[in-house]
């Protein structure tokens, strides 16, 4: 028992260390999540993934806490630094609690970005925003645009008169509406993002604009609530229902025709993309600076802002055609 | 016929071969084998500044888990200890934006700690409620307190001298957190074992009211602990707050369960009575060493809780069933 117990322990110990030997330098970038077990983290890291066999010697340690606490994150990153990790890409529990651990990974020469959700200036080298206002506001009225190639009347569903990131968007919007002439902005309305609330500010969208075409709602709770009005109506069809949304929630609205498509970031791009920042950063390939251009592979380059903050791409667009792949990440 | 001196010894076997069988001795061998088996299996654990910063893993919890093993082991528990870190660094973070320097920083956050602890204390001892009921009570009392001050803003630009307490160095790798730790460490450890207040909390947790006919003012003992536990919780706060640099209502949430998984893992009895401090400071350094062991080779956090979990079950039920097992 105890011999056998001793080779165990002799072969254990061996392969570990022959583990180590073996290693022959690649680069190794940590992509660290809010919390584990989340589709829309798992699915980042599949991008990731894809960004590392592209540039080949290159080790992805996808990690994060059990919870979405910054304790448990910053438990996280002690041991990323304490491995020496080429560089850190994170997606912050917290903009502030995080700063001094990641100021103690710059010290000690690990290259630190953030992404998806940002942490403040002094702790990171850049933040990668998934898309950026100018963008969404455009892909909203483009994607309703699109299905109205002889135009018609639309309506904004909003989340409150109050949400900074929805007046934003529709601000940006109603700069670019001009690109789109023949799509007519009739109304704004706010649902306060309740379901409730929403559904019957869509239903009365319907009854006081006979000839609408489509509702635009740039919030998750808004687009399904617009969409489950529009099917209740029996106006599947008629009026077109697009926006911000998320695939899990929207799949059968997809499918029933209520709403053609809509937009939100695509979590497997934002990881490959983060990675690949990671990369030449640490590589010294590219500076962290602003104004620098950083080439993101396949989806094409990313410039920094005076914040050192970069937008990566155009919302990603789901129909019909990727619904179902995209529906059980997240 | 000579009378013969009949003697009675202290005790049955021993005492080299009691301290051999104790609890104490089981985690220093759990502990000294997490940390063979961690240095053997990543190249970077045996590193002095990696292990400096794995003390960060335990510490604040553990300088809350020593009062709470007293409590613990004087029969009551204090499951608000999270929050009351929450609100002693809400309670800094407005004295910060109101101008105070690092000393009166302090004082803010010991206060508030003294006063949530006072808080139980009172409803406990004074009006005889049931300690596990005000204290969830609390739990949400504080943290809602918090919740309102901040909603989702957050508490920074704390003055850099305050960063020293959860960020500065003392020598080399050690830092100020471990000294406290150690400090608070040795003060409990003689406040439990070495004086009559620590014998009277063991006689309260035994049986209180025993102690009570025995003349003991076992409220006062209860309103103490409450006080105690309260001032570490707010020590706690005042550390994560300087490592954090930053407040927000989040903070410290599920701090209590570790705090008390630490507790009983030291070995003292959830049932009141009986307990060690060297258990409990033995208990932090294995739980210390395995979530930062295994952080090291990236083992997602939840396998992590379940070795914890099991690792808990174990060292609890191991003993049982050798004693079980040995009186068949």
């Amino acid at each position: 028992m105890s011999i056998l117990k001793t080779i165990l322990t002799t072969a254990a110990t061996a392969s570990v260390l022959m583990a180590g030997a073996a290693q022959a330098e690649p680069m190794r970038i940590a992509l660290v999540a809010k919390a584990l077990g989340i589709g829309f983290f798992e699915a980042a890291n599949k991008g990731a993934e894809e960004a590392a066999a592209e540039l080949g010697d290159v080790e992805i340690i996808y990690t994060g806490p059990t919870d979405t606490t910054a304790e448990g994150q910053i438990e996280v990153l002690n041991a990323l630094i304490a491995q020496r990790v080429d560089a850190i890409a994170v997606s912050a529990n917290d903009t502030d609690a995080l700063v001094p651990t990641l100021k103690r990974a710059m010290d000690r020469g690990i290259t630190v970005i953030s992404w998806d959700s940002g942490v403040a200036p002094e702790g990171r080298q850049m933040h990668l925003n998934p898309s950026s206002a100018p963008l969404i506001g455009n892909m909203i009225i483009k994607l309703a645009a699109d299905q109205l190639p002889e135009g018609g009347d639309v309506a904004v569903l909003s989340a409150t008169t109050t949400s900074t990131n929805q007046n934003t968007w529709i601000e940006e919007m109603n700069k670019v509406a001009g690109d789109y002439p023949n799509v007519n902005v009739v109304a704004t309305v706010y649902g306060d993002d309740l379901a409730d609330k929403s559904y019957r500010e869509a239903q009365g969208l319907m009854q006081s604009h006979p000839d609408l075409k489509a509702i635009i709602a740039p919030t998750s709770v808004g687009i399904v609530a617009a969409a489950q009005a529009v099917t209740d109506a029996g106006k599947i069809g008629d009026v077109n229902v697009t926006g911000l949304g998320l695939p899990s929630e929207m799949a059968g609205h997809v499918k029933s025709g209520a709403s053609e498509s809509f937009a939100i970031w695509n979590p497997i791009d934002l990881g490959y993309s983060a990675t690949m920042i990671a990369h030449h950063l640490a590589s010294g390939e590219a500076e962290a600076e602003a104004g620098a251009t950083i080439p993101i592979g396949r989806m094409g380059e990313v410039t920094l802002d005076e914040n050192n903050e970069a937008a990566m791409a155009d919302p990603f667009v789901y129909d019909a055609s990727n619904i179902d792949e995209f529906s059980s990440v997240f | 016929m000579t009378p013969t001196g009949r003697h009675i010894p202290d005790h049955l076997t021993s005492p080299a071969a009691r301290a051999l069988k104790s609890w104490e001795a089981l985690l220093a061998v759990v502990a000294v084998a997490i940390f063979i088996l961690n240095s053997m299996a990543s190249p970077y654990f045996l590193d002095p500044w990696n292990l400096s910063d794995a003390t960060f893993n335990f510490t604040e919890k553990a300088m809350i888990a020593f009062a709470m093993a007293m409590l613990i082991v004087a029969g009551e528990i204090d499951l608000s200890v999270g929050a009351i870190v929450a609100l002693a660094s809400t309670a800094m973070g407005m004295a910060m934006t109101a101008g105070a320097g690092t000393p009166l920083l302090v004082a803010v956050g010991l206060a508030t700690g003294l006063a949530c602890g006072a808080f139980n204390g009172v409803l406990v001892a004074r009006f005889g409620l049931p300690s596990i009921v005000v204290t969830i009570g609390t739990m949400s009392l504080f943290r809602g307190i918090s919740y309102i001050v901040l909603g989702d803003g957050a508490f920074t630009g704390y003055p850099p001298g305050f960063a020293w307490f959860g960020q500065g160095y003392v020598v080399w790798v050690i830092t100020v957190e471990l000294v406290i730790f150690t400090l608070s460490a040795l003060v409990f450890g003689i406040l439990l074992h070495r004086t009559s207040f620590g014998r009277t909390v063991q006689a309260v947790g035994n049986n209180a009211t025993a102690a009570r006919f025995s003349g003991i003012r076992v409220d006062r003992v209860r309103f103490i602990l409450f006080l105690l536990t309260g001032l570490m919780s707010g020590i706690a706060a005042i550390c994560l707050t300087s490592r954090l640099g930053s407040t927000r209502p989040s903070i410290a949430q599920g701090f209590e369960l570790e705090v008390v998984t630490i507790v009983v893992l030291g070995g003292v009895s959830i049932l009141g009575g009986s307990g060690t401090i060297p258990g409990v400071v033995l208990a932090a350094l294995v739980m210390g060493l395995v979530t930062f062991g295994l952080g090291l080779l990236n083992v997602p956090g939840i396998v992590m809780s379940i070795v914890v979990g099991g690792l808990l079950i174990g060292v609890i039920a191991i003993p049982r069933l050798w004693t079980m097992s040995r009186s068949r």
